[in-house]
């Protein structure tokens, strides 16, 4: 406990932190898109789960680290457009739709585990690239410019998704259809299209979330190994008020959290490890309590779209 | 005939029965993409699940947490409340009940298991308490506050029965397999066939069926859950405390929950262990929509997804298919019975106005209300 405070610790915990909001964050931002749409979609979990498998049976069968991303990309939008039939042309429950969505990654990516790979051994996945130059700047190198390339490609998201929502045509698109799609559809615009596209698009990153753990983070691929974080980046969007800062801030805020518990177990702090896991899950619960701002809420989401006749 | 087959009615339970098909459909693809006779994986599983006596004690023991379950999600459904919690629920209530029973050890049998069970259900009451108060007061969304009341209650379980709960012969003979000491057998429920596990709580479970339905259609309080859960604007109007019967929704799903692994204490492992839960928190969800969200429905939609897990095992052990197998399958139903229910509502619109339009033609009075409910 002594040396809980010195800056290499410190500097570890942020380290972490930086590292382990990869997943949160193309989860998040994909599932963001899909909601400022007003489509919910709770199959994150499952999605991620398939992606991590999908990314590391690519590697293991001794594919380049990059077409395990890309095949967990093509899982992810795959599993988006069986999503987007059932919620949007099917105008099924999202709440439980997507727990379906959930179970069904679950099962599968469980199944194919043990038929195609049987026990899981480790992986060579993307190596550290650490940035020249940057990466000697002191504190701020080690911290930020000292991780795997997935990690560096989840923070550009940031940038891009403010961009793509609020400074193109499709974007606005977006944003209309999911505050008010009658309006939007009397535009011209095509509602159920870009939910198409919204939740087929936050489905691919829910994949590449999955591959960031799989072949970035862990270089290894267990059963439920997202343990709930897929669940955990829906709700930082409504914690984030579906923007991408705020989910930049939640993503961060949570990944610091679990660094925190991690490096106490590794210092021998004298906090039972079972119930140091429990803080991410109450943090979630208590920022959805306090954080929330409902008024930022798209008005339509959960709300299937039908023209009136 | 045609007519009758577009009914709402005949697809209210059609369609769910196809859904499960074309769920089995994929899943047998899948199998043959794998290289397993999917034939064969599906028969052995059919034979595990209902072939035999003794696989019918089976799938009725394993049916009876999976009614209970199915009973709460049917109560906070239909208050308009989407409750994922059910696995914690579970947990939390196996957690009070064990802890319970191995504290007054010494209360006459048939006392000890009530106080049991109901420690149990109140224990999971509460723990559903905790989603339904936050999505009353706060509109915290309980879809989310209930998937991470499920992971605190899993490390609450891991903590509880490595430390504080951990049964002393395993301290003792050093394996240290988590678990809690043996409940005294005087309150164990009541074994209805040995050698099989089927035990008197599958009685239970549908005596509650019954009074969940008793409770839902025939007493003022189901009347009002009912309605917050169709239209929480015309509740509120007609003056009902709507996030009242949001949190009582929540937390009557959560004491059917706990009730489930206080019952699974008592009945079948006489002690609490890891992987008690055995995810009938989800399965359940899967039997409460197959049997369209009706108590009644819940019996035999329960009946048919015990088997399922039950069938699922002797697959895996016979034929090598993974049991995970049946969770993807679960969640495949899951999705396609939720969304044939648009052919339902299409349906009932239809009738509608085939109604309207018979009315009309006959110079009868006009029909006001164009479908039921």
């Amino acid at each position: 406990m002594d040396n809980l405070l010195n800056t290499a610790t410190l500097i570890g915990i942020a380290h972490s932190g930086v590292r382990l909001a990869t997943p949160y964050l193309y989860a998040a931002i994909g599932e963001m898109f899909g909601q400022r749409s007003g489509v919910l979609n709770l199959g994150v979990e499952g999605v991620m789960l398939m992606g991590a498998f999908a990314a590391y049976y690519g590697v293991f069968l001794g594919a380049d680290p990059w077409l395990g991303v890309l095949a967990a990309l093509l899982i992810g939008a795959l599993m988006g457009l069986l999503m987007a039939v059932i919620s949007v042309t099917m105008q099924a429950e999202q709440g439980i739709s997507g727990i379906g969505l959930s179970l069904f990654g679950l099962g599968l990516s469980s199944l194919l585990l043990k038929v195609l790979v049987g026990s899981p051994i480790s992986i060579q996945g993307f190596p550290v690239w650490q940035i020249p130059g940057l990466s000697q700047i002191p504190i701020v190198g080690p911290i930020f410019f000292d991780h795997d390339v997935l990690v560096y490609i989840a923070y550009l998201l940031v940038p891009i998704s403010l961009f793509v929502l609020y400074r193109t045509t499709f974007g606005l698109k977006v944003r209309a259809v999911g505050q008010n799609p009658e309006a939007a559809d009397s535009l011209g615009v095509r509602v159920n299209a870009v939910r198409y596209a919204t939740v087929i698009l936050g489905s691919a990153l829910a994949g590449m979330a999955g591959a960031s753990l799989s072949v970035g983070l862990l270089n290894i691929f267990q059963e439920n190994m997202t343990n709930g974080l897929g669940f955990i980046a829906v709700a930082l969007v409504y914690f984030g008020g579906w923007r991408p800062i705020g989910v930049l801030l939640g993503a961060l805020l949570f990944s610091t959290v679990s660094a925190f518990q991690l490096w106490m177990q590794v210092l021998g702090a004298p906090i039972p490890p079972d119930l140091a896991v429990m803080l991410p899950y109450i943090l979630t619960i208590v920022a959805l309590a306090v954080g929330v701002k409902q008024i930022r809420q798209p008005a339509a989401l959960t709300k299937p779209y039908e023209r009136g006749e | 005939m045609a007519r009758f087959l577009r009914s709402p009615r005949f697809l209210e339970i059609a369609l769910p029965i196809a859904a499960v098909l074309a769920a089995f459909m994929i899943g047998g693809v899948l199998l043959w993409l794998l290289g397993a006779n999917p034939f064969e994986a599906y028969w052995v599983l059919l034979g595990g699940a209902f072939g035999s006596v003794s696989a019918l004690a089976a799938t009725l023991t394993k049916m009876t947490p999976l009614l209970l379950v199915a009973l709460g999600i049917c109560i906070s459904y239909r208050g308009g409340v989407i409750n994922i919690g059910g696995e914690g629920q579970i947990i939390v209530g196996a957690l009070a009940a064990t802890a319970f029973a191995l504290w007054l050890r010494d209360l006459p049998g048939w006392l000890l298991l009530t106080l049991t069970l109901l420690v149990g259900a109140l224990t999971g009451a509460a723990w559903g308490a905790i989603a339904g108060v936050l999505k009353a007061r706060l509109n915290v969304n309980e879809i989310l506050s209930t998937v991470m009341l499920n992971a605190i209650a899993l490390q609450l379980m891991n903590f509880l029965l490595r430390g504080p709960m951990l049964d002393p012969e395993q301290i003792a003979a050093g394996t240290n397999i988590a678990q809690s000491e043996a409940l005294p057998r005087t309150m164990w429920l009541l074994r209805l066939a040995p050698p099989t596990l089927l035990h008197a709580g599958i009685i239970l479970a549908l005596v509650l069926a019954v009074l969940v339905y008793l409770l839902l259609w025939r007493t003022t309080i189901g009347y009002r859950i009912r309605t917050v859960g169709l239209n929480p604007s015309a509740a509120r109007y007609a003056g009902m405390p709507v996030p009242f019967y949001v949190a009582l929704s929540l937390i009557l799903g959560g004491a059917f929950a706990g009730l489930a692994g206080a019952v699974e204490v008592a009945g079948v492992q006489h002690r609490m262990l890891e992987g008690l839960s055995g995810g009938y928190g989800f399965s359940g969800i899967v039997a409460a929509l197959f049997g369209k969200l009706h108590p009644l429905g819940a019996i035999p939609a329960a009946f048919l997804f015990g088997g399922l897990l039950v069938g699922a095992n002797k697959m895996q052990l016979t034929v090598q298919v993974p049991s995970a197998l049946i969770t993807a399958i679960n969640g495949l139903v899951v999705m396609f019975v939720v969304a044939s229910e648009v052919y339902v509502r299409r349906a009932r619109r239809r009738t509608g106005r085939e109604a309207a339009a018979a009315s009309l033609q006959s110079d009868a009075a006009p029909v006001t209300q164009a479908s039921t409910f």
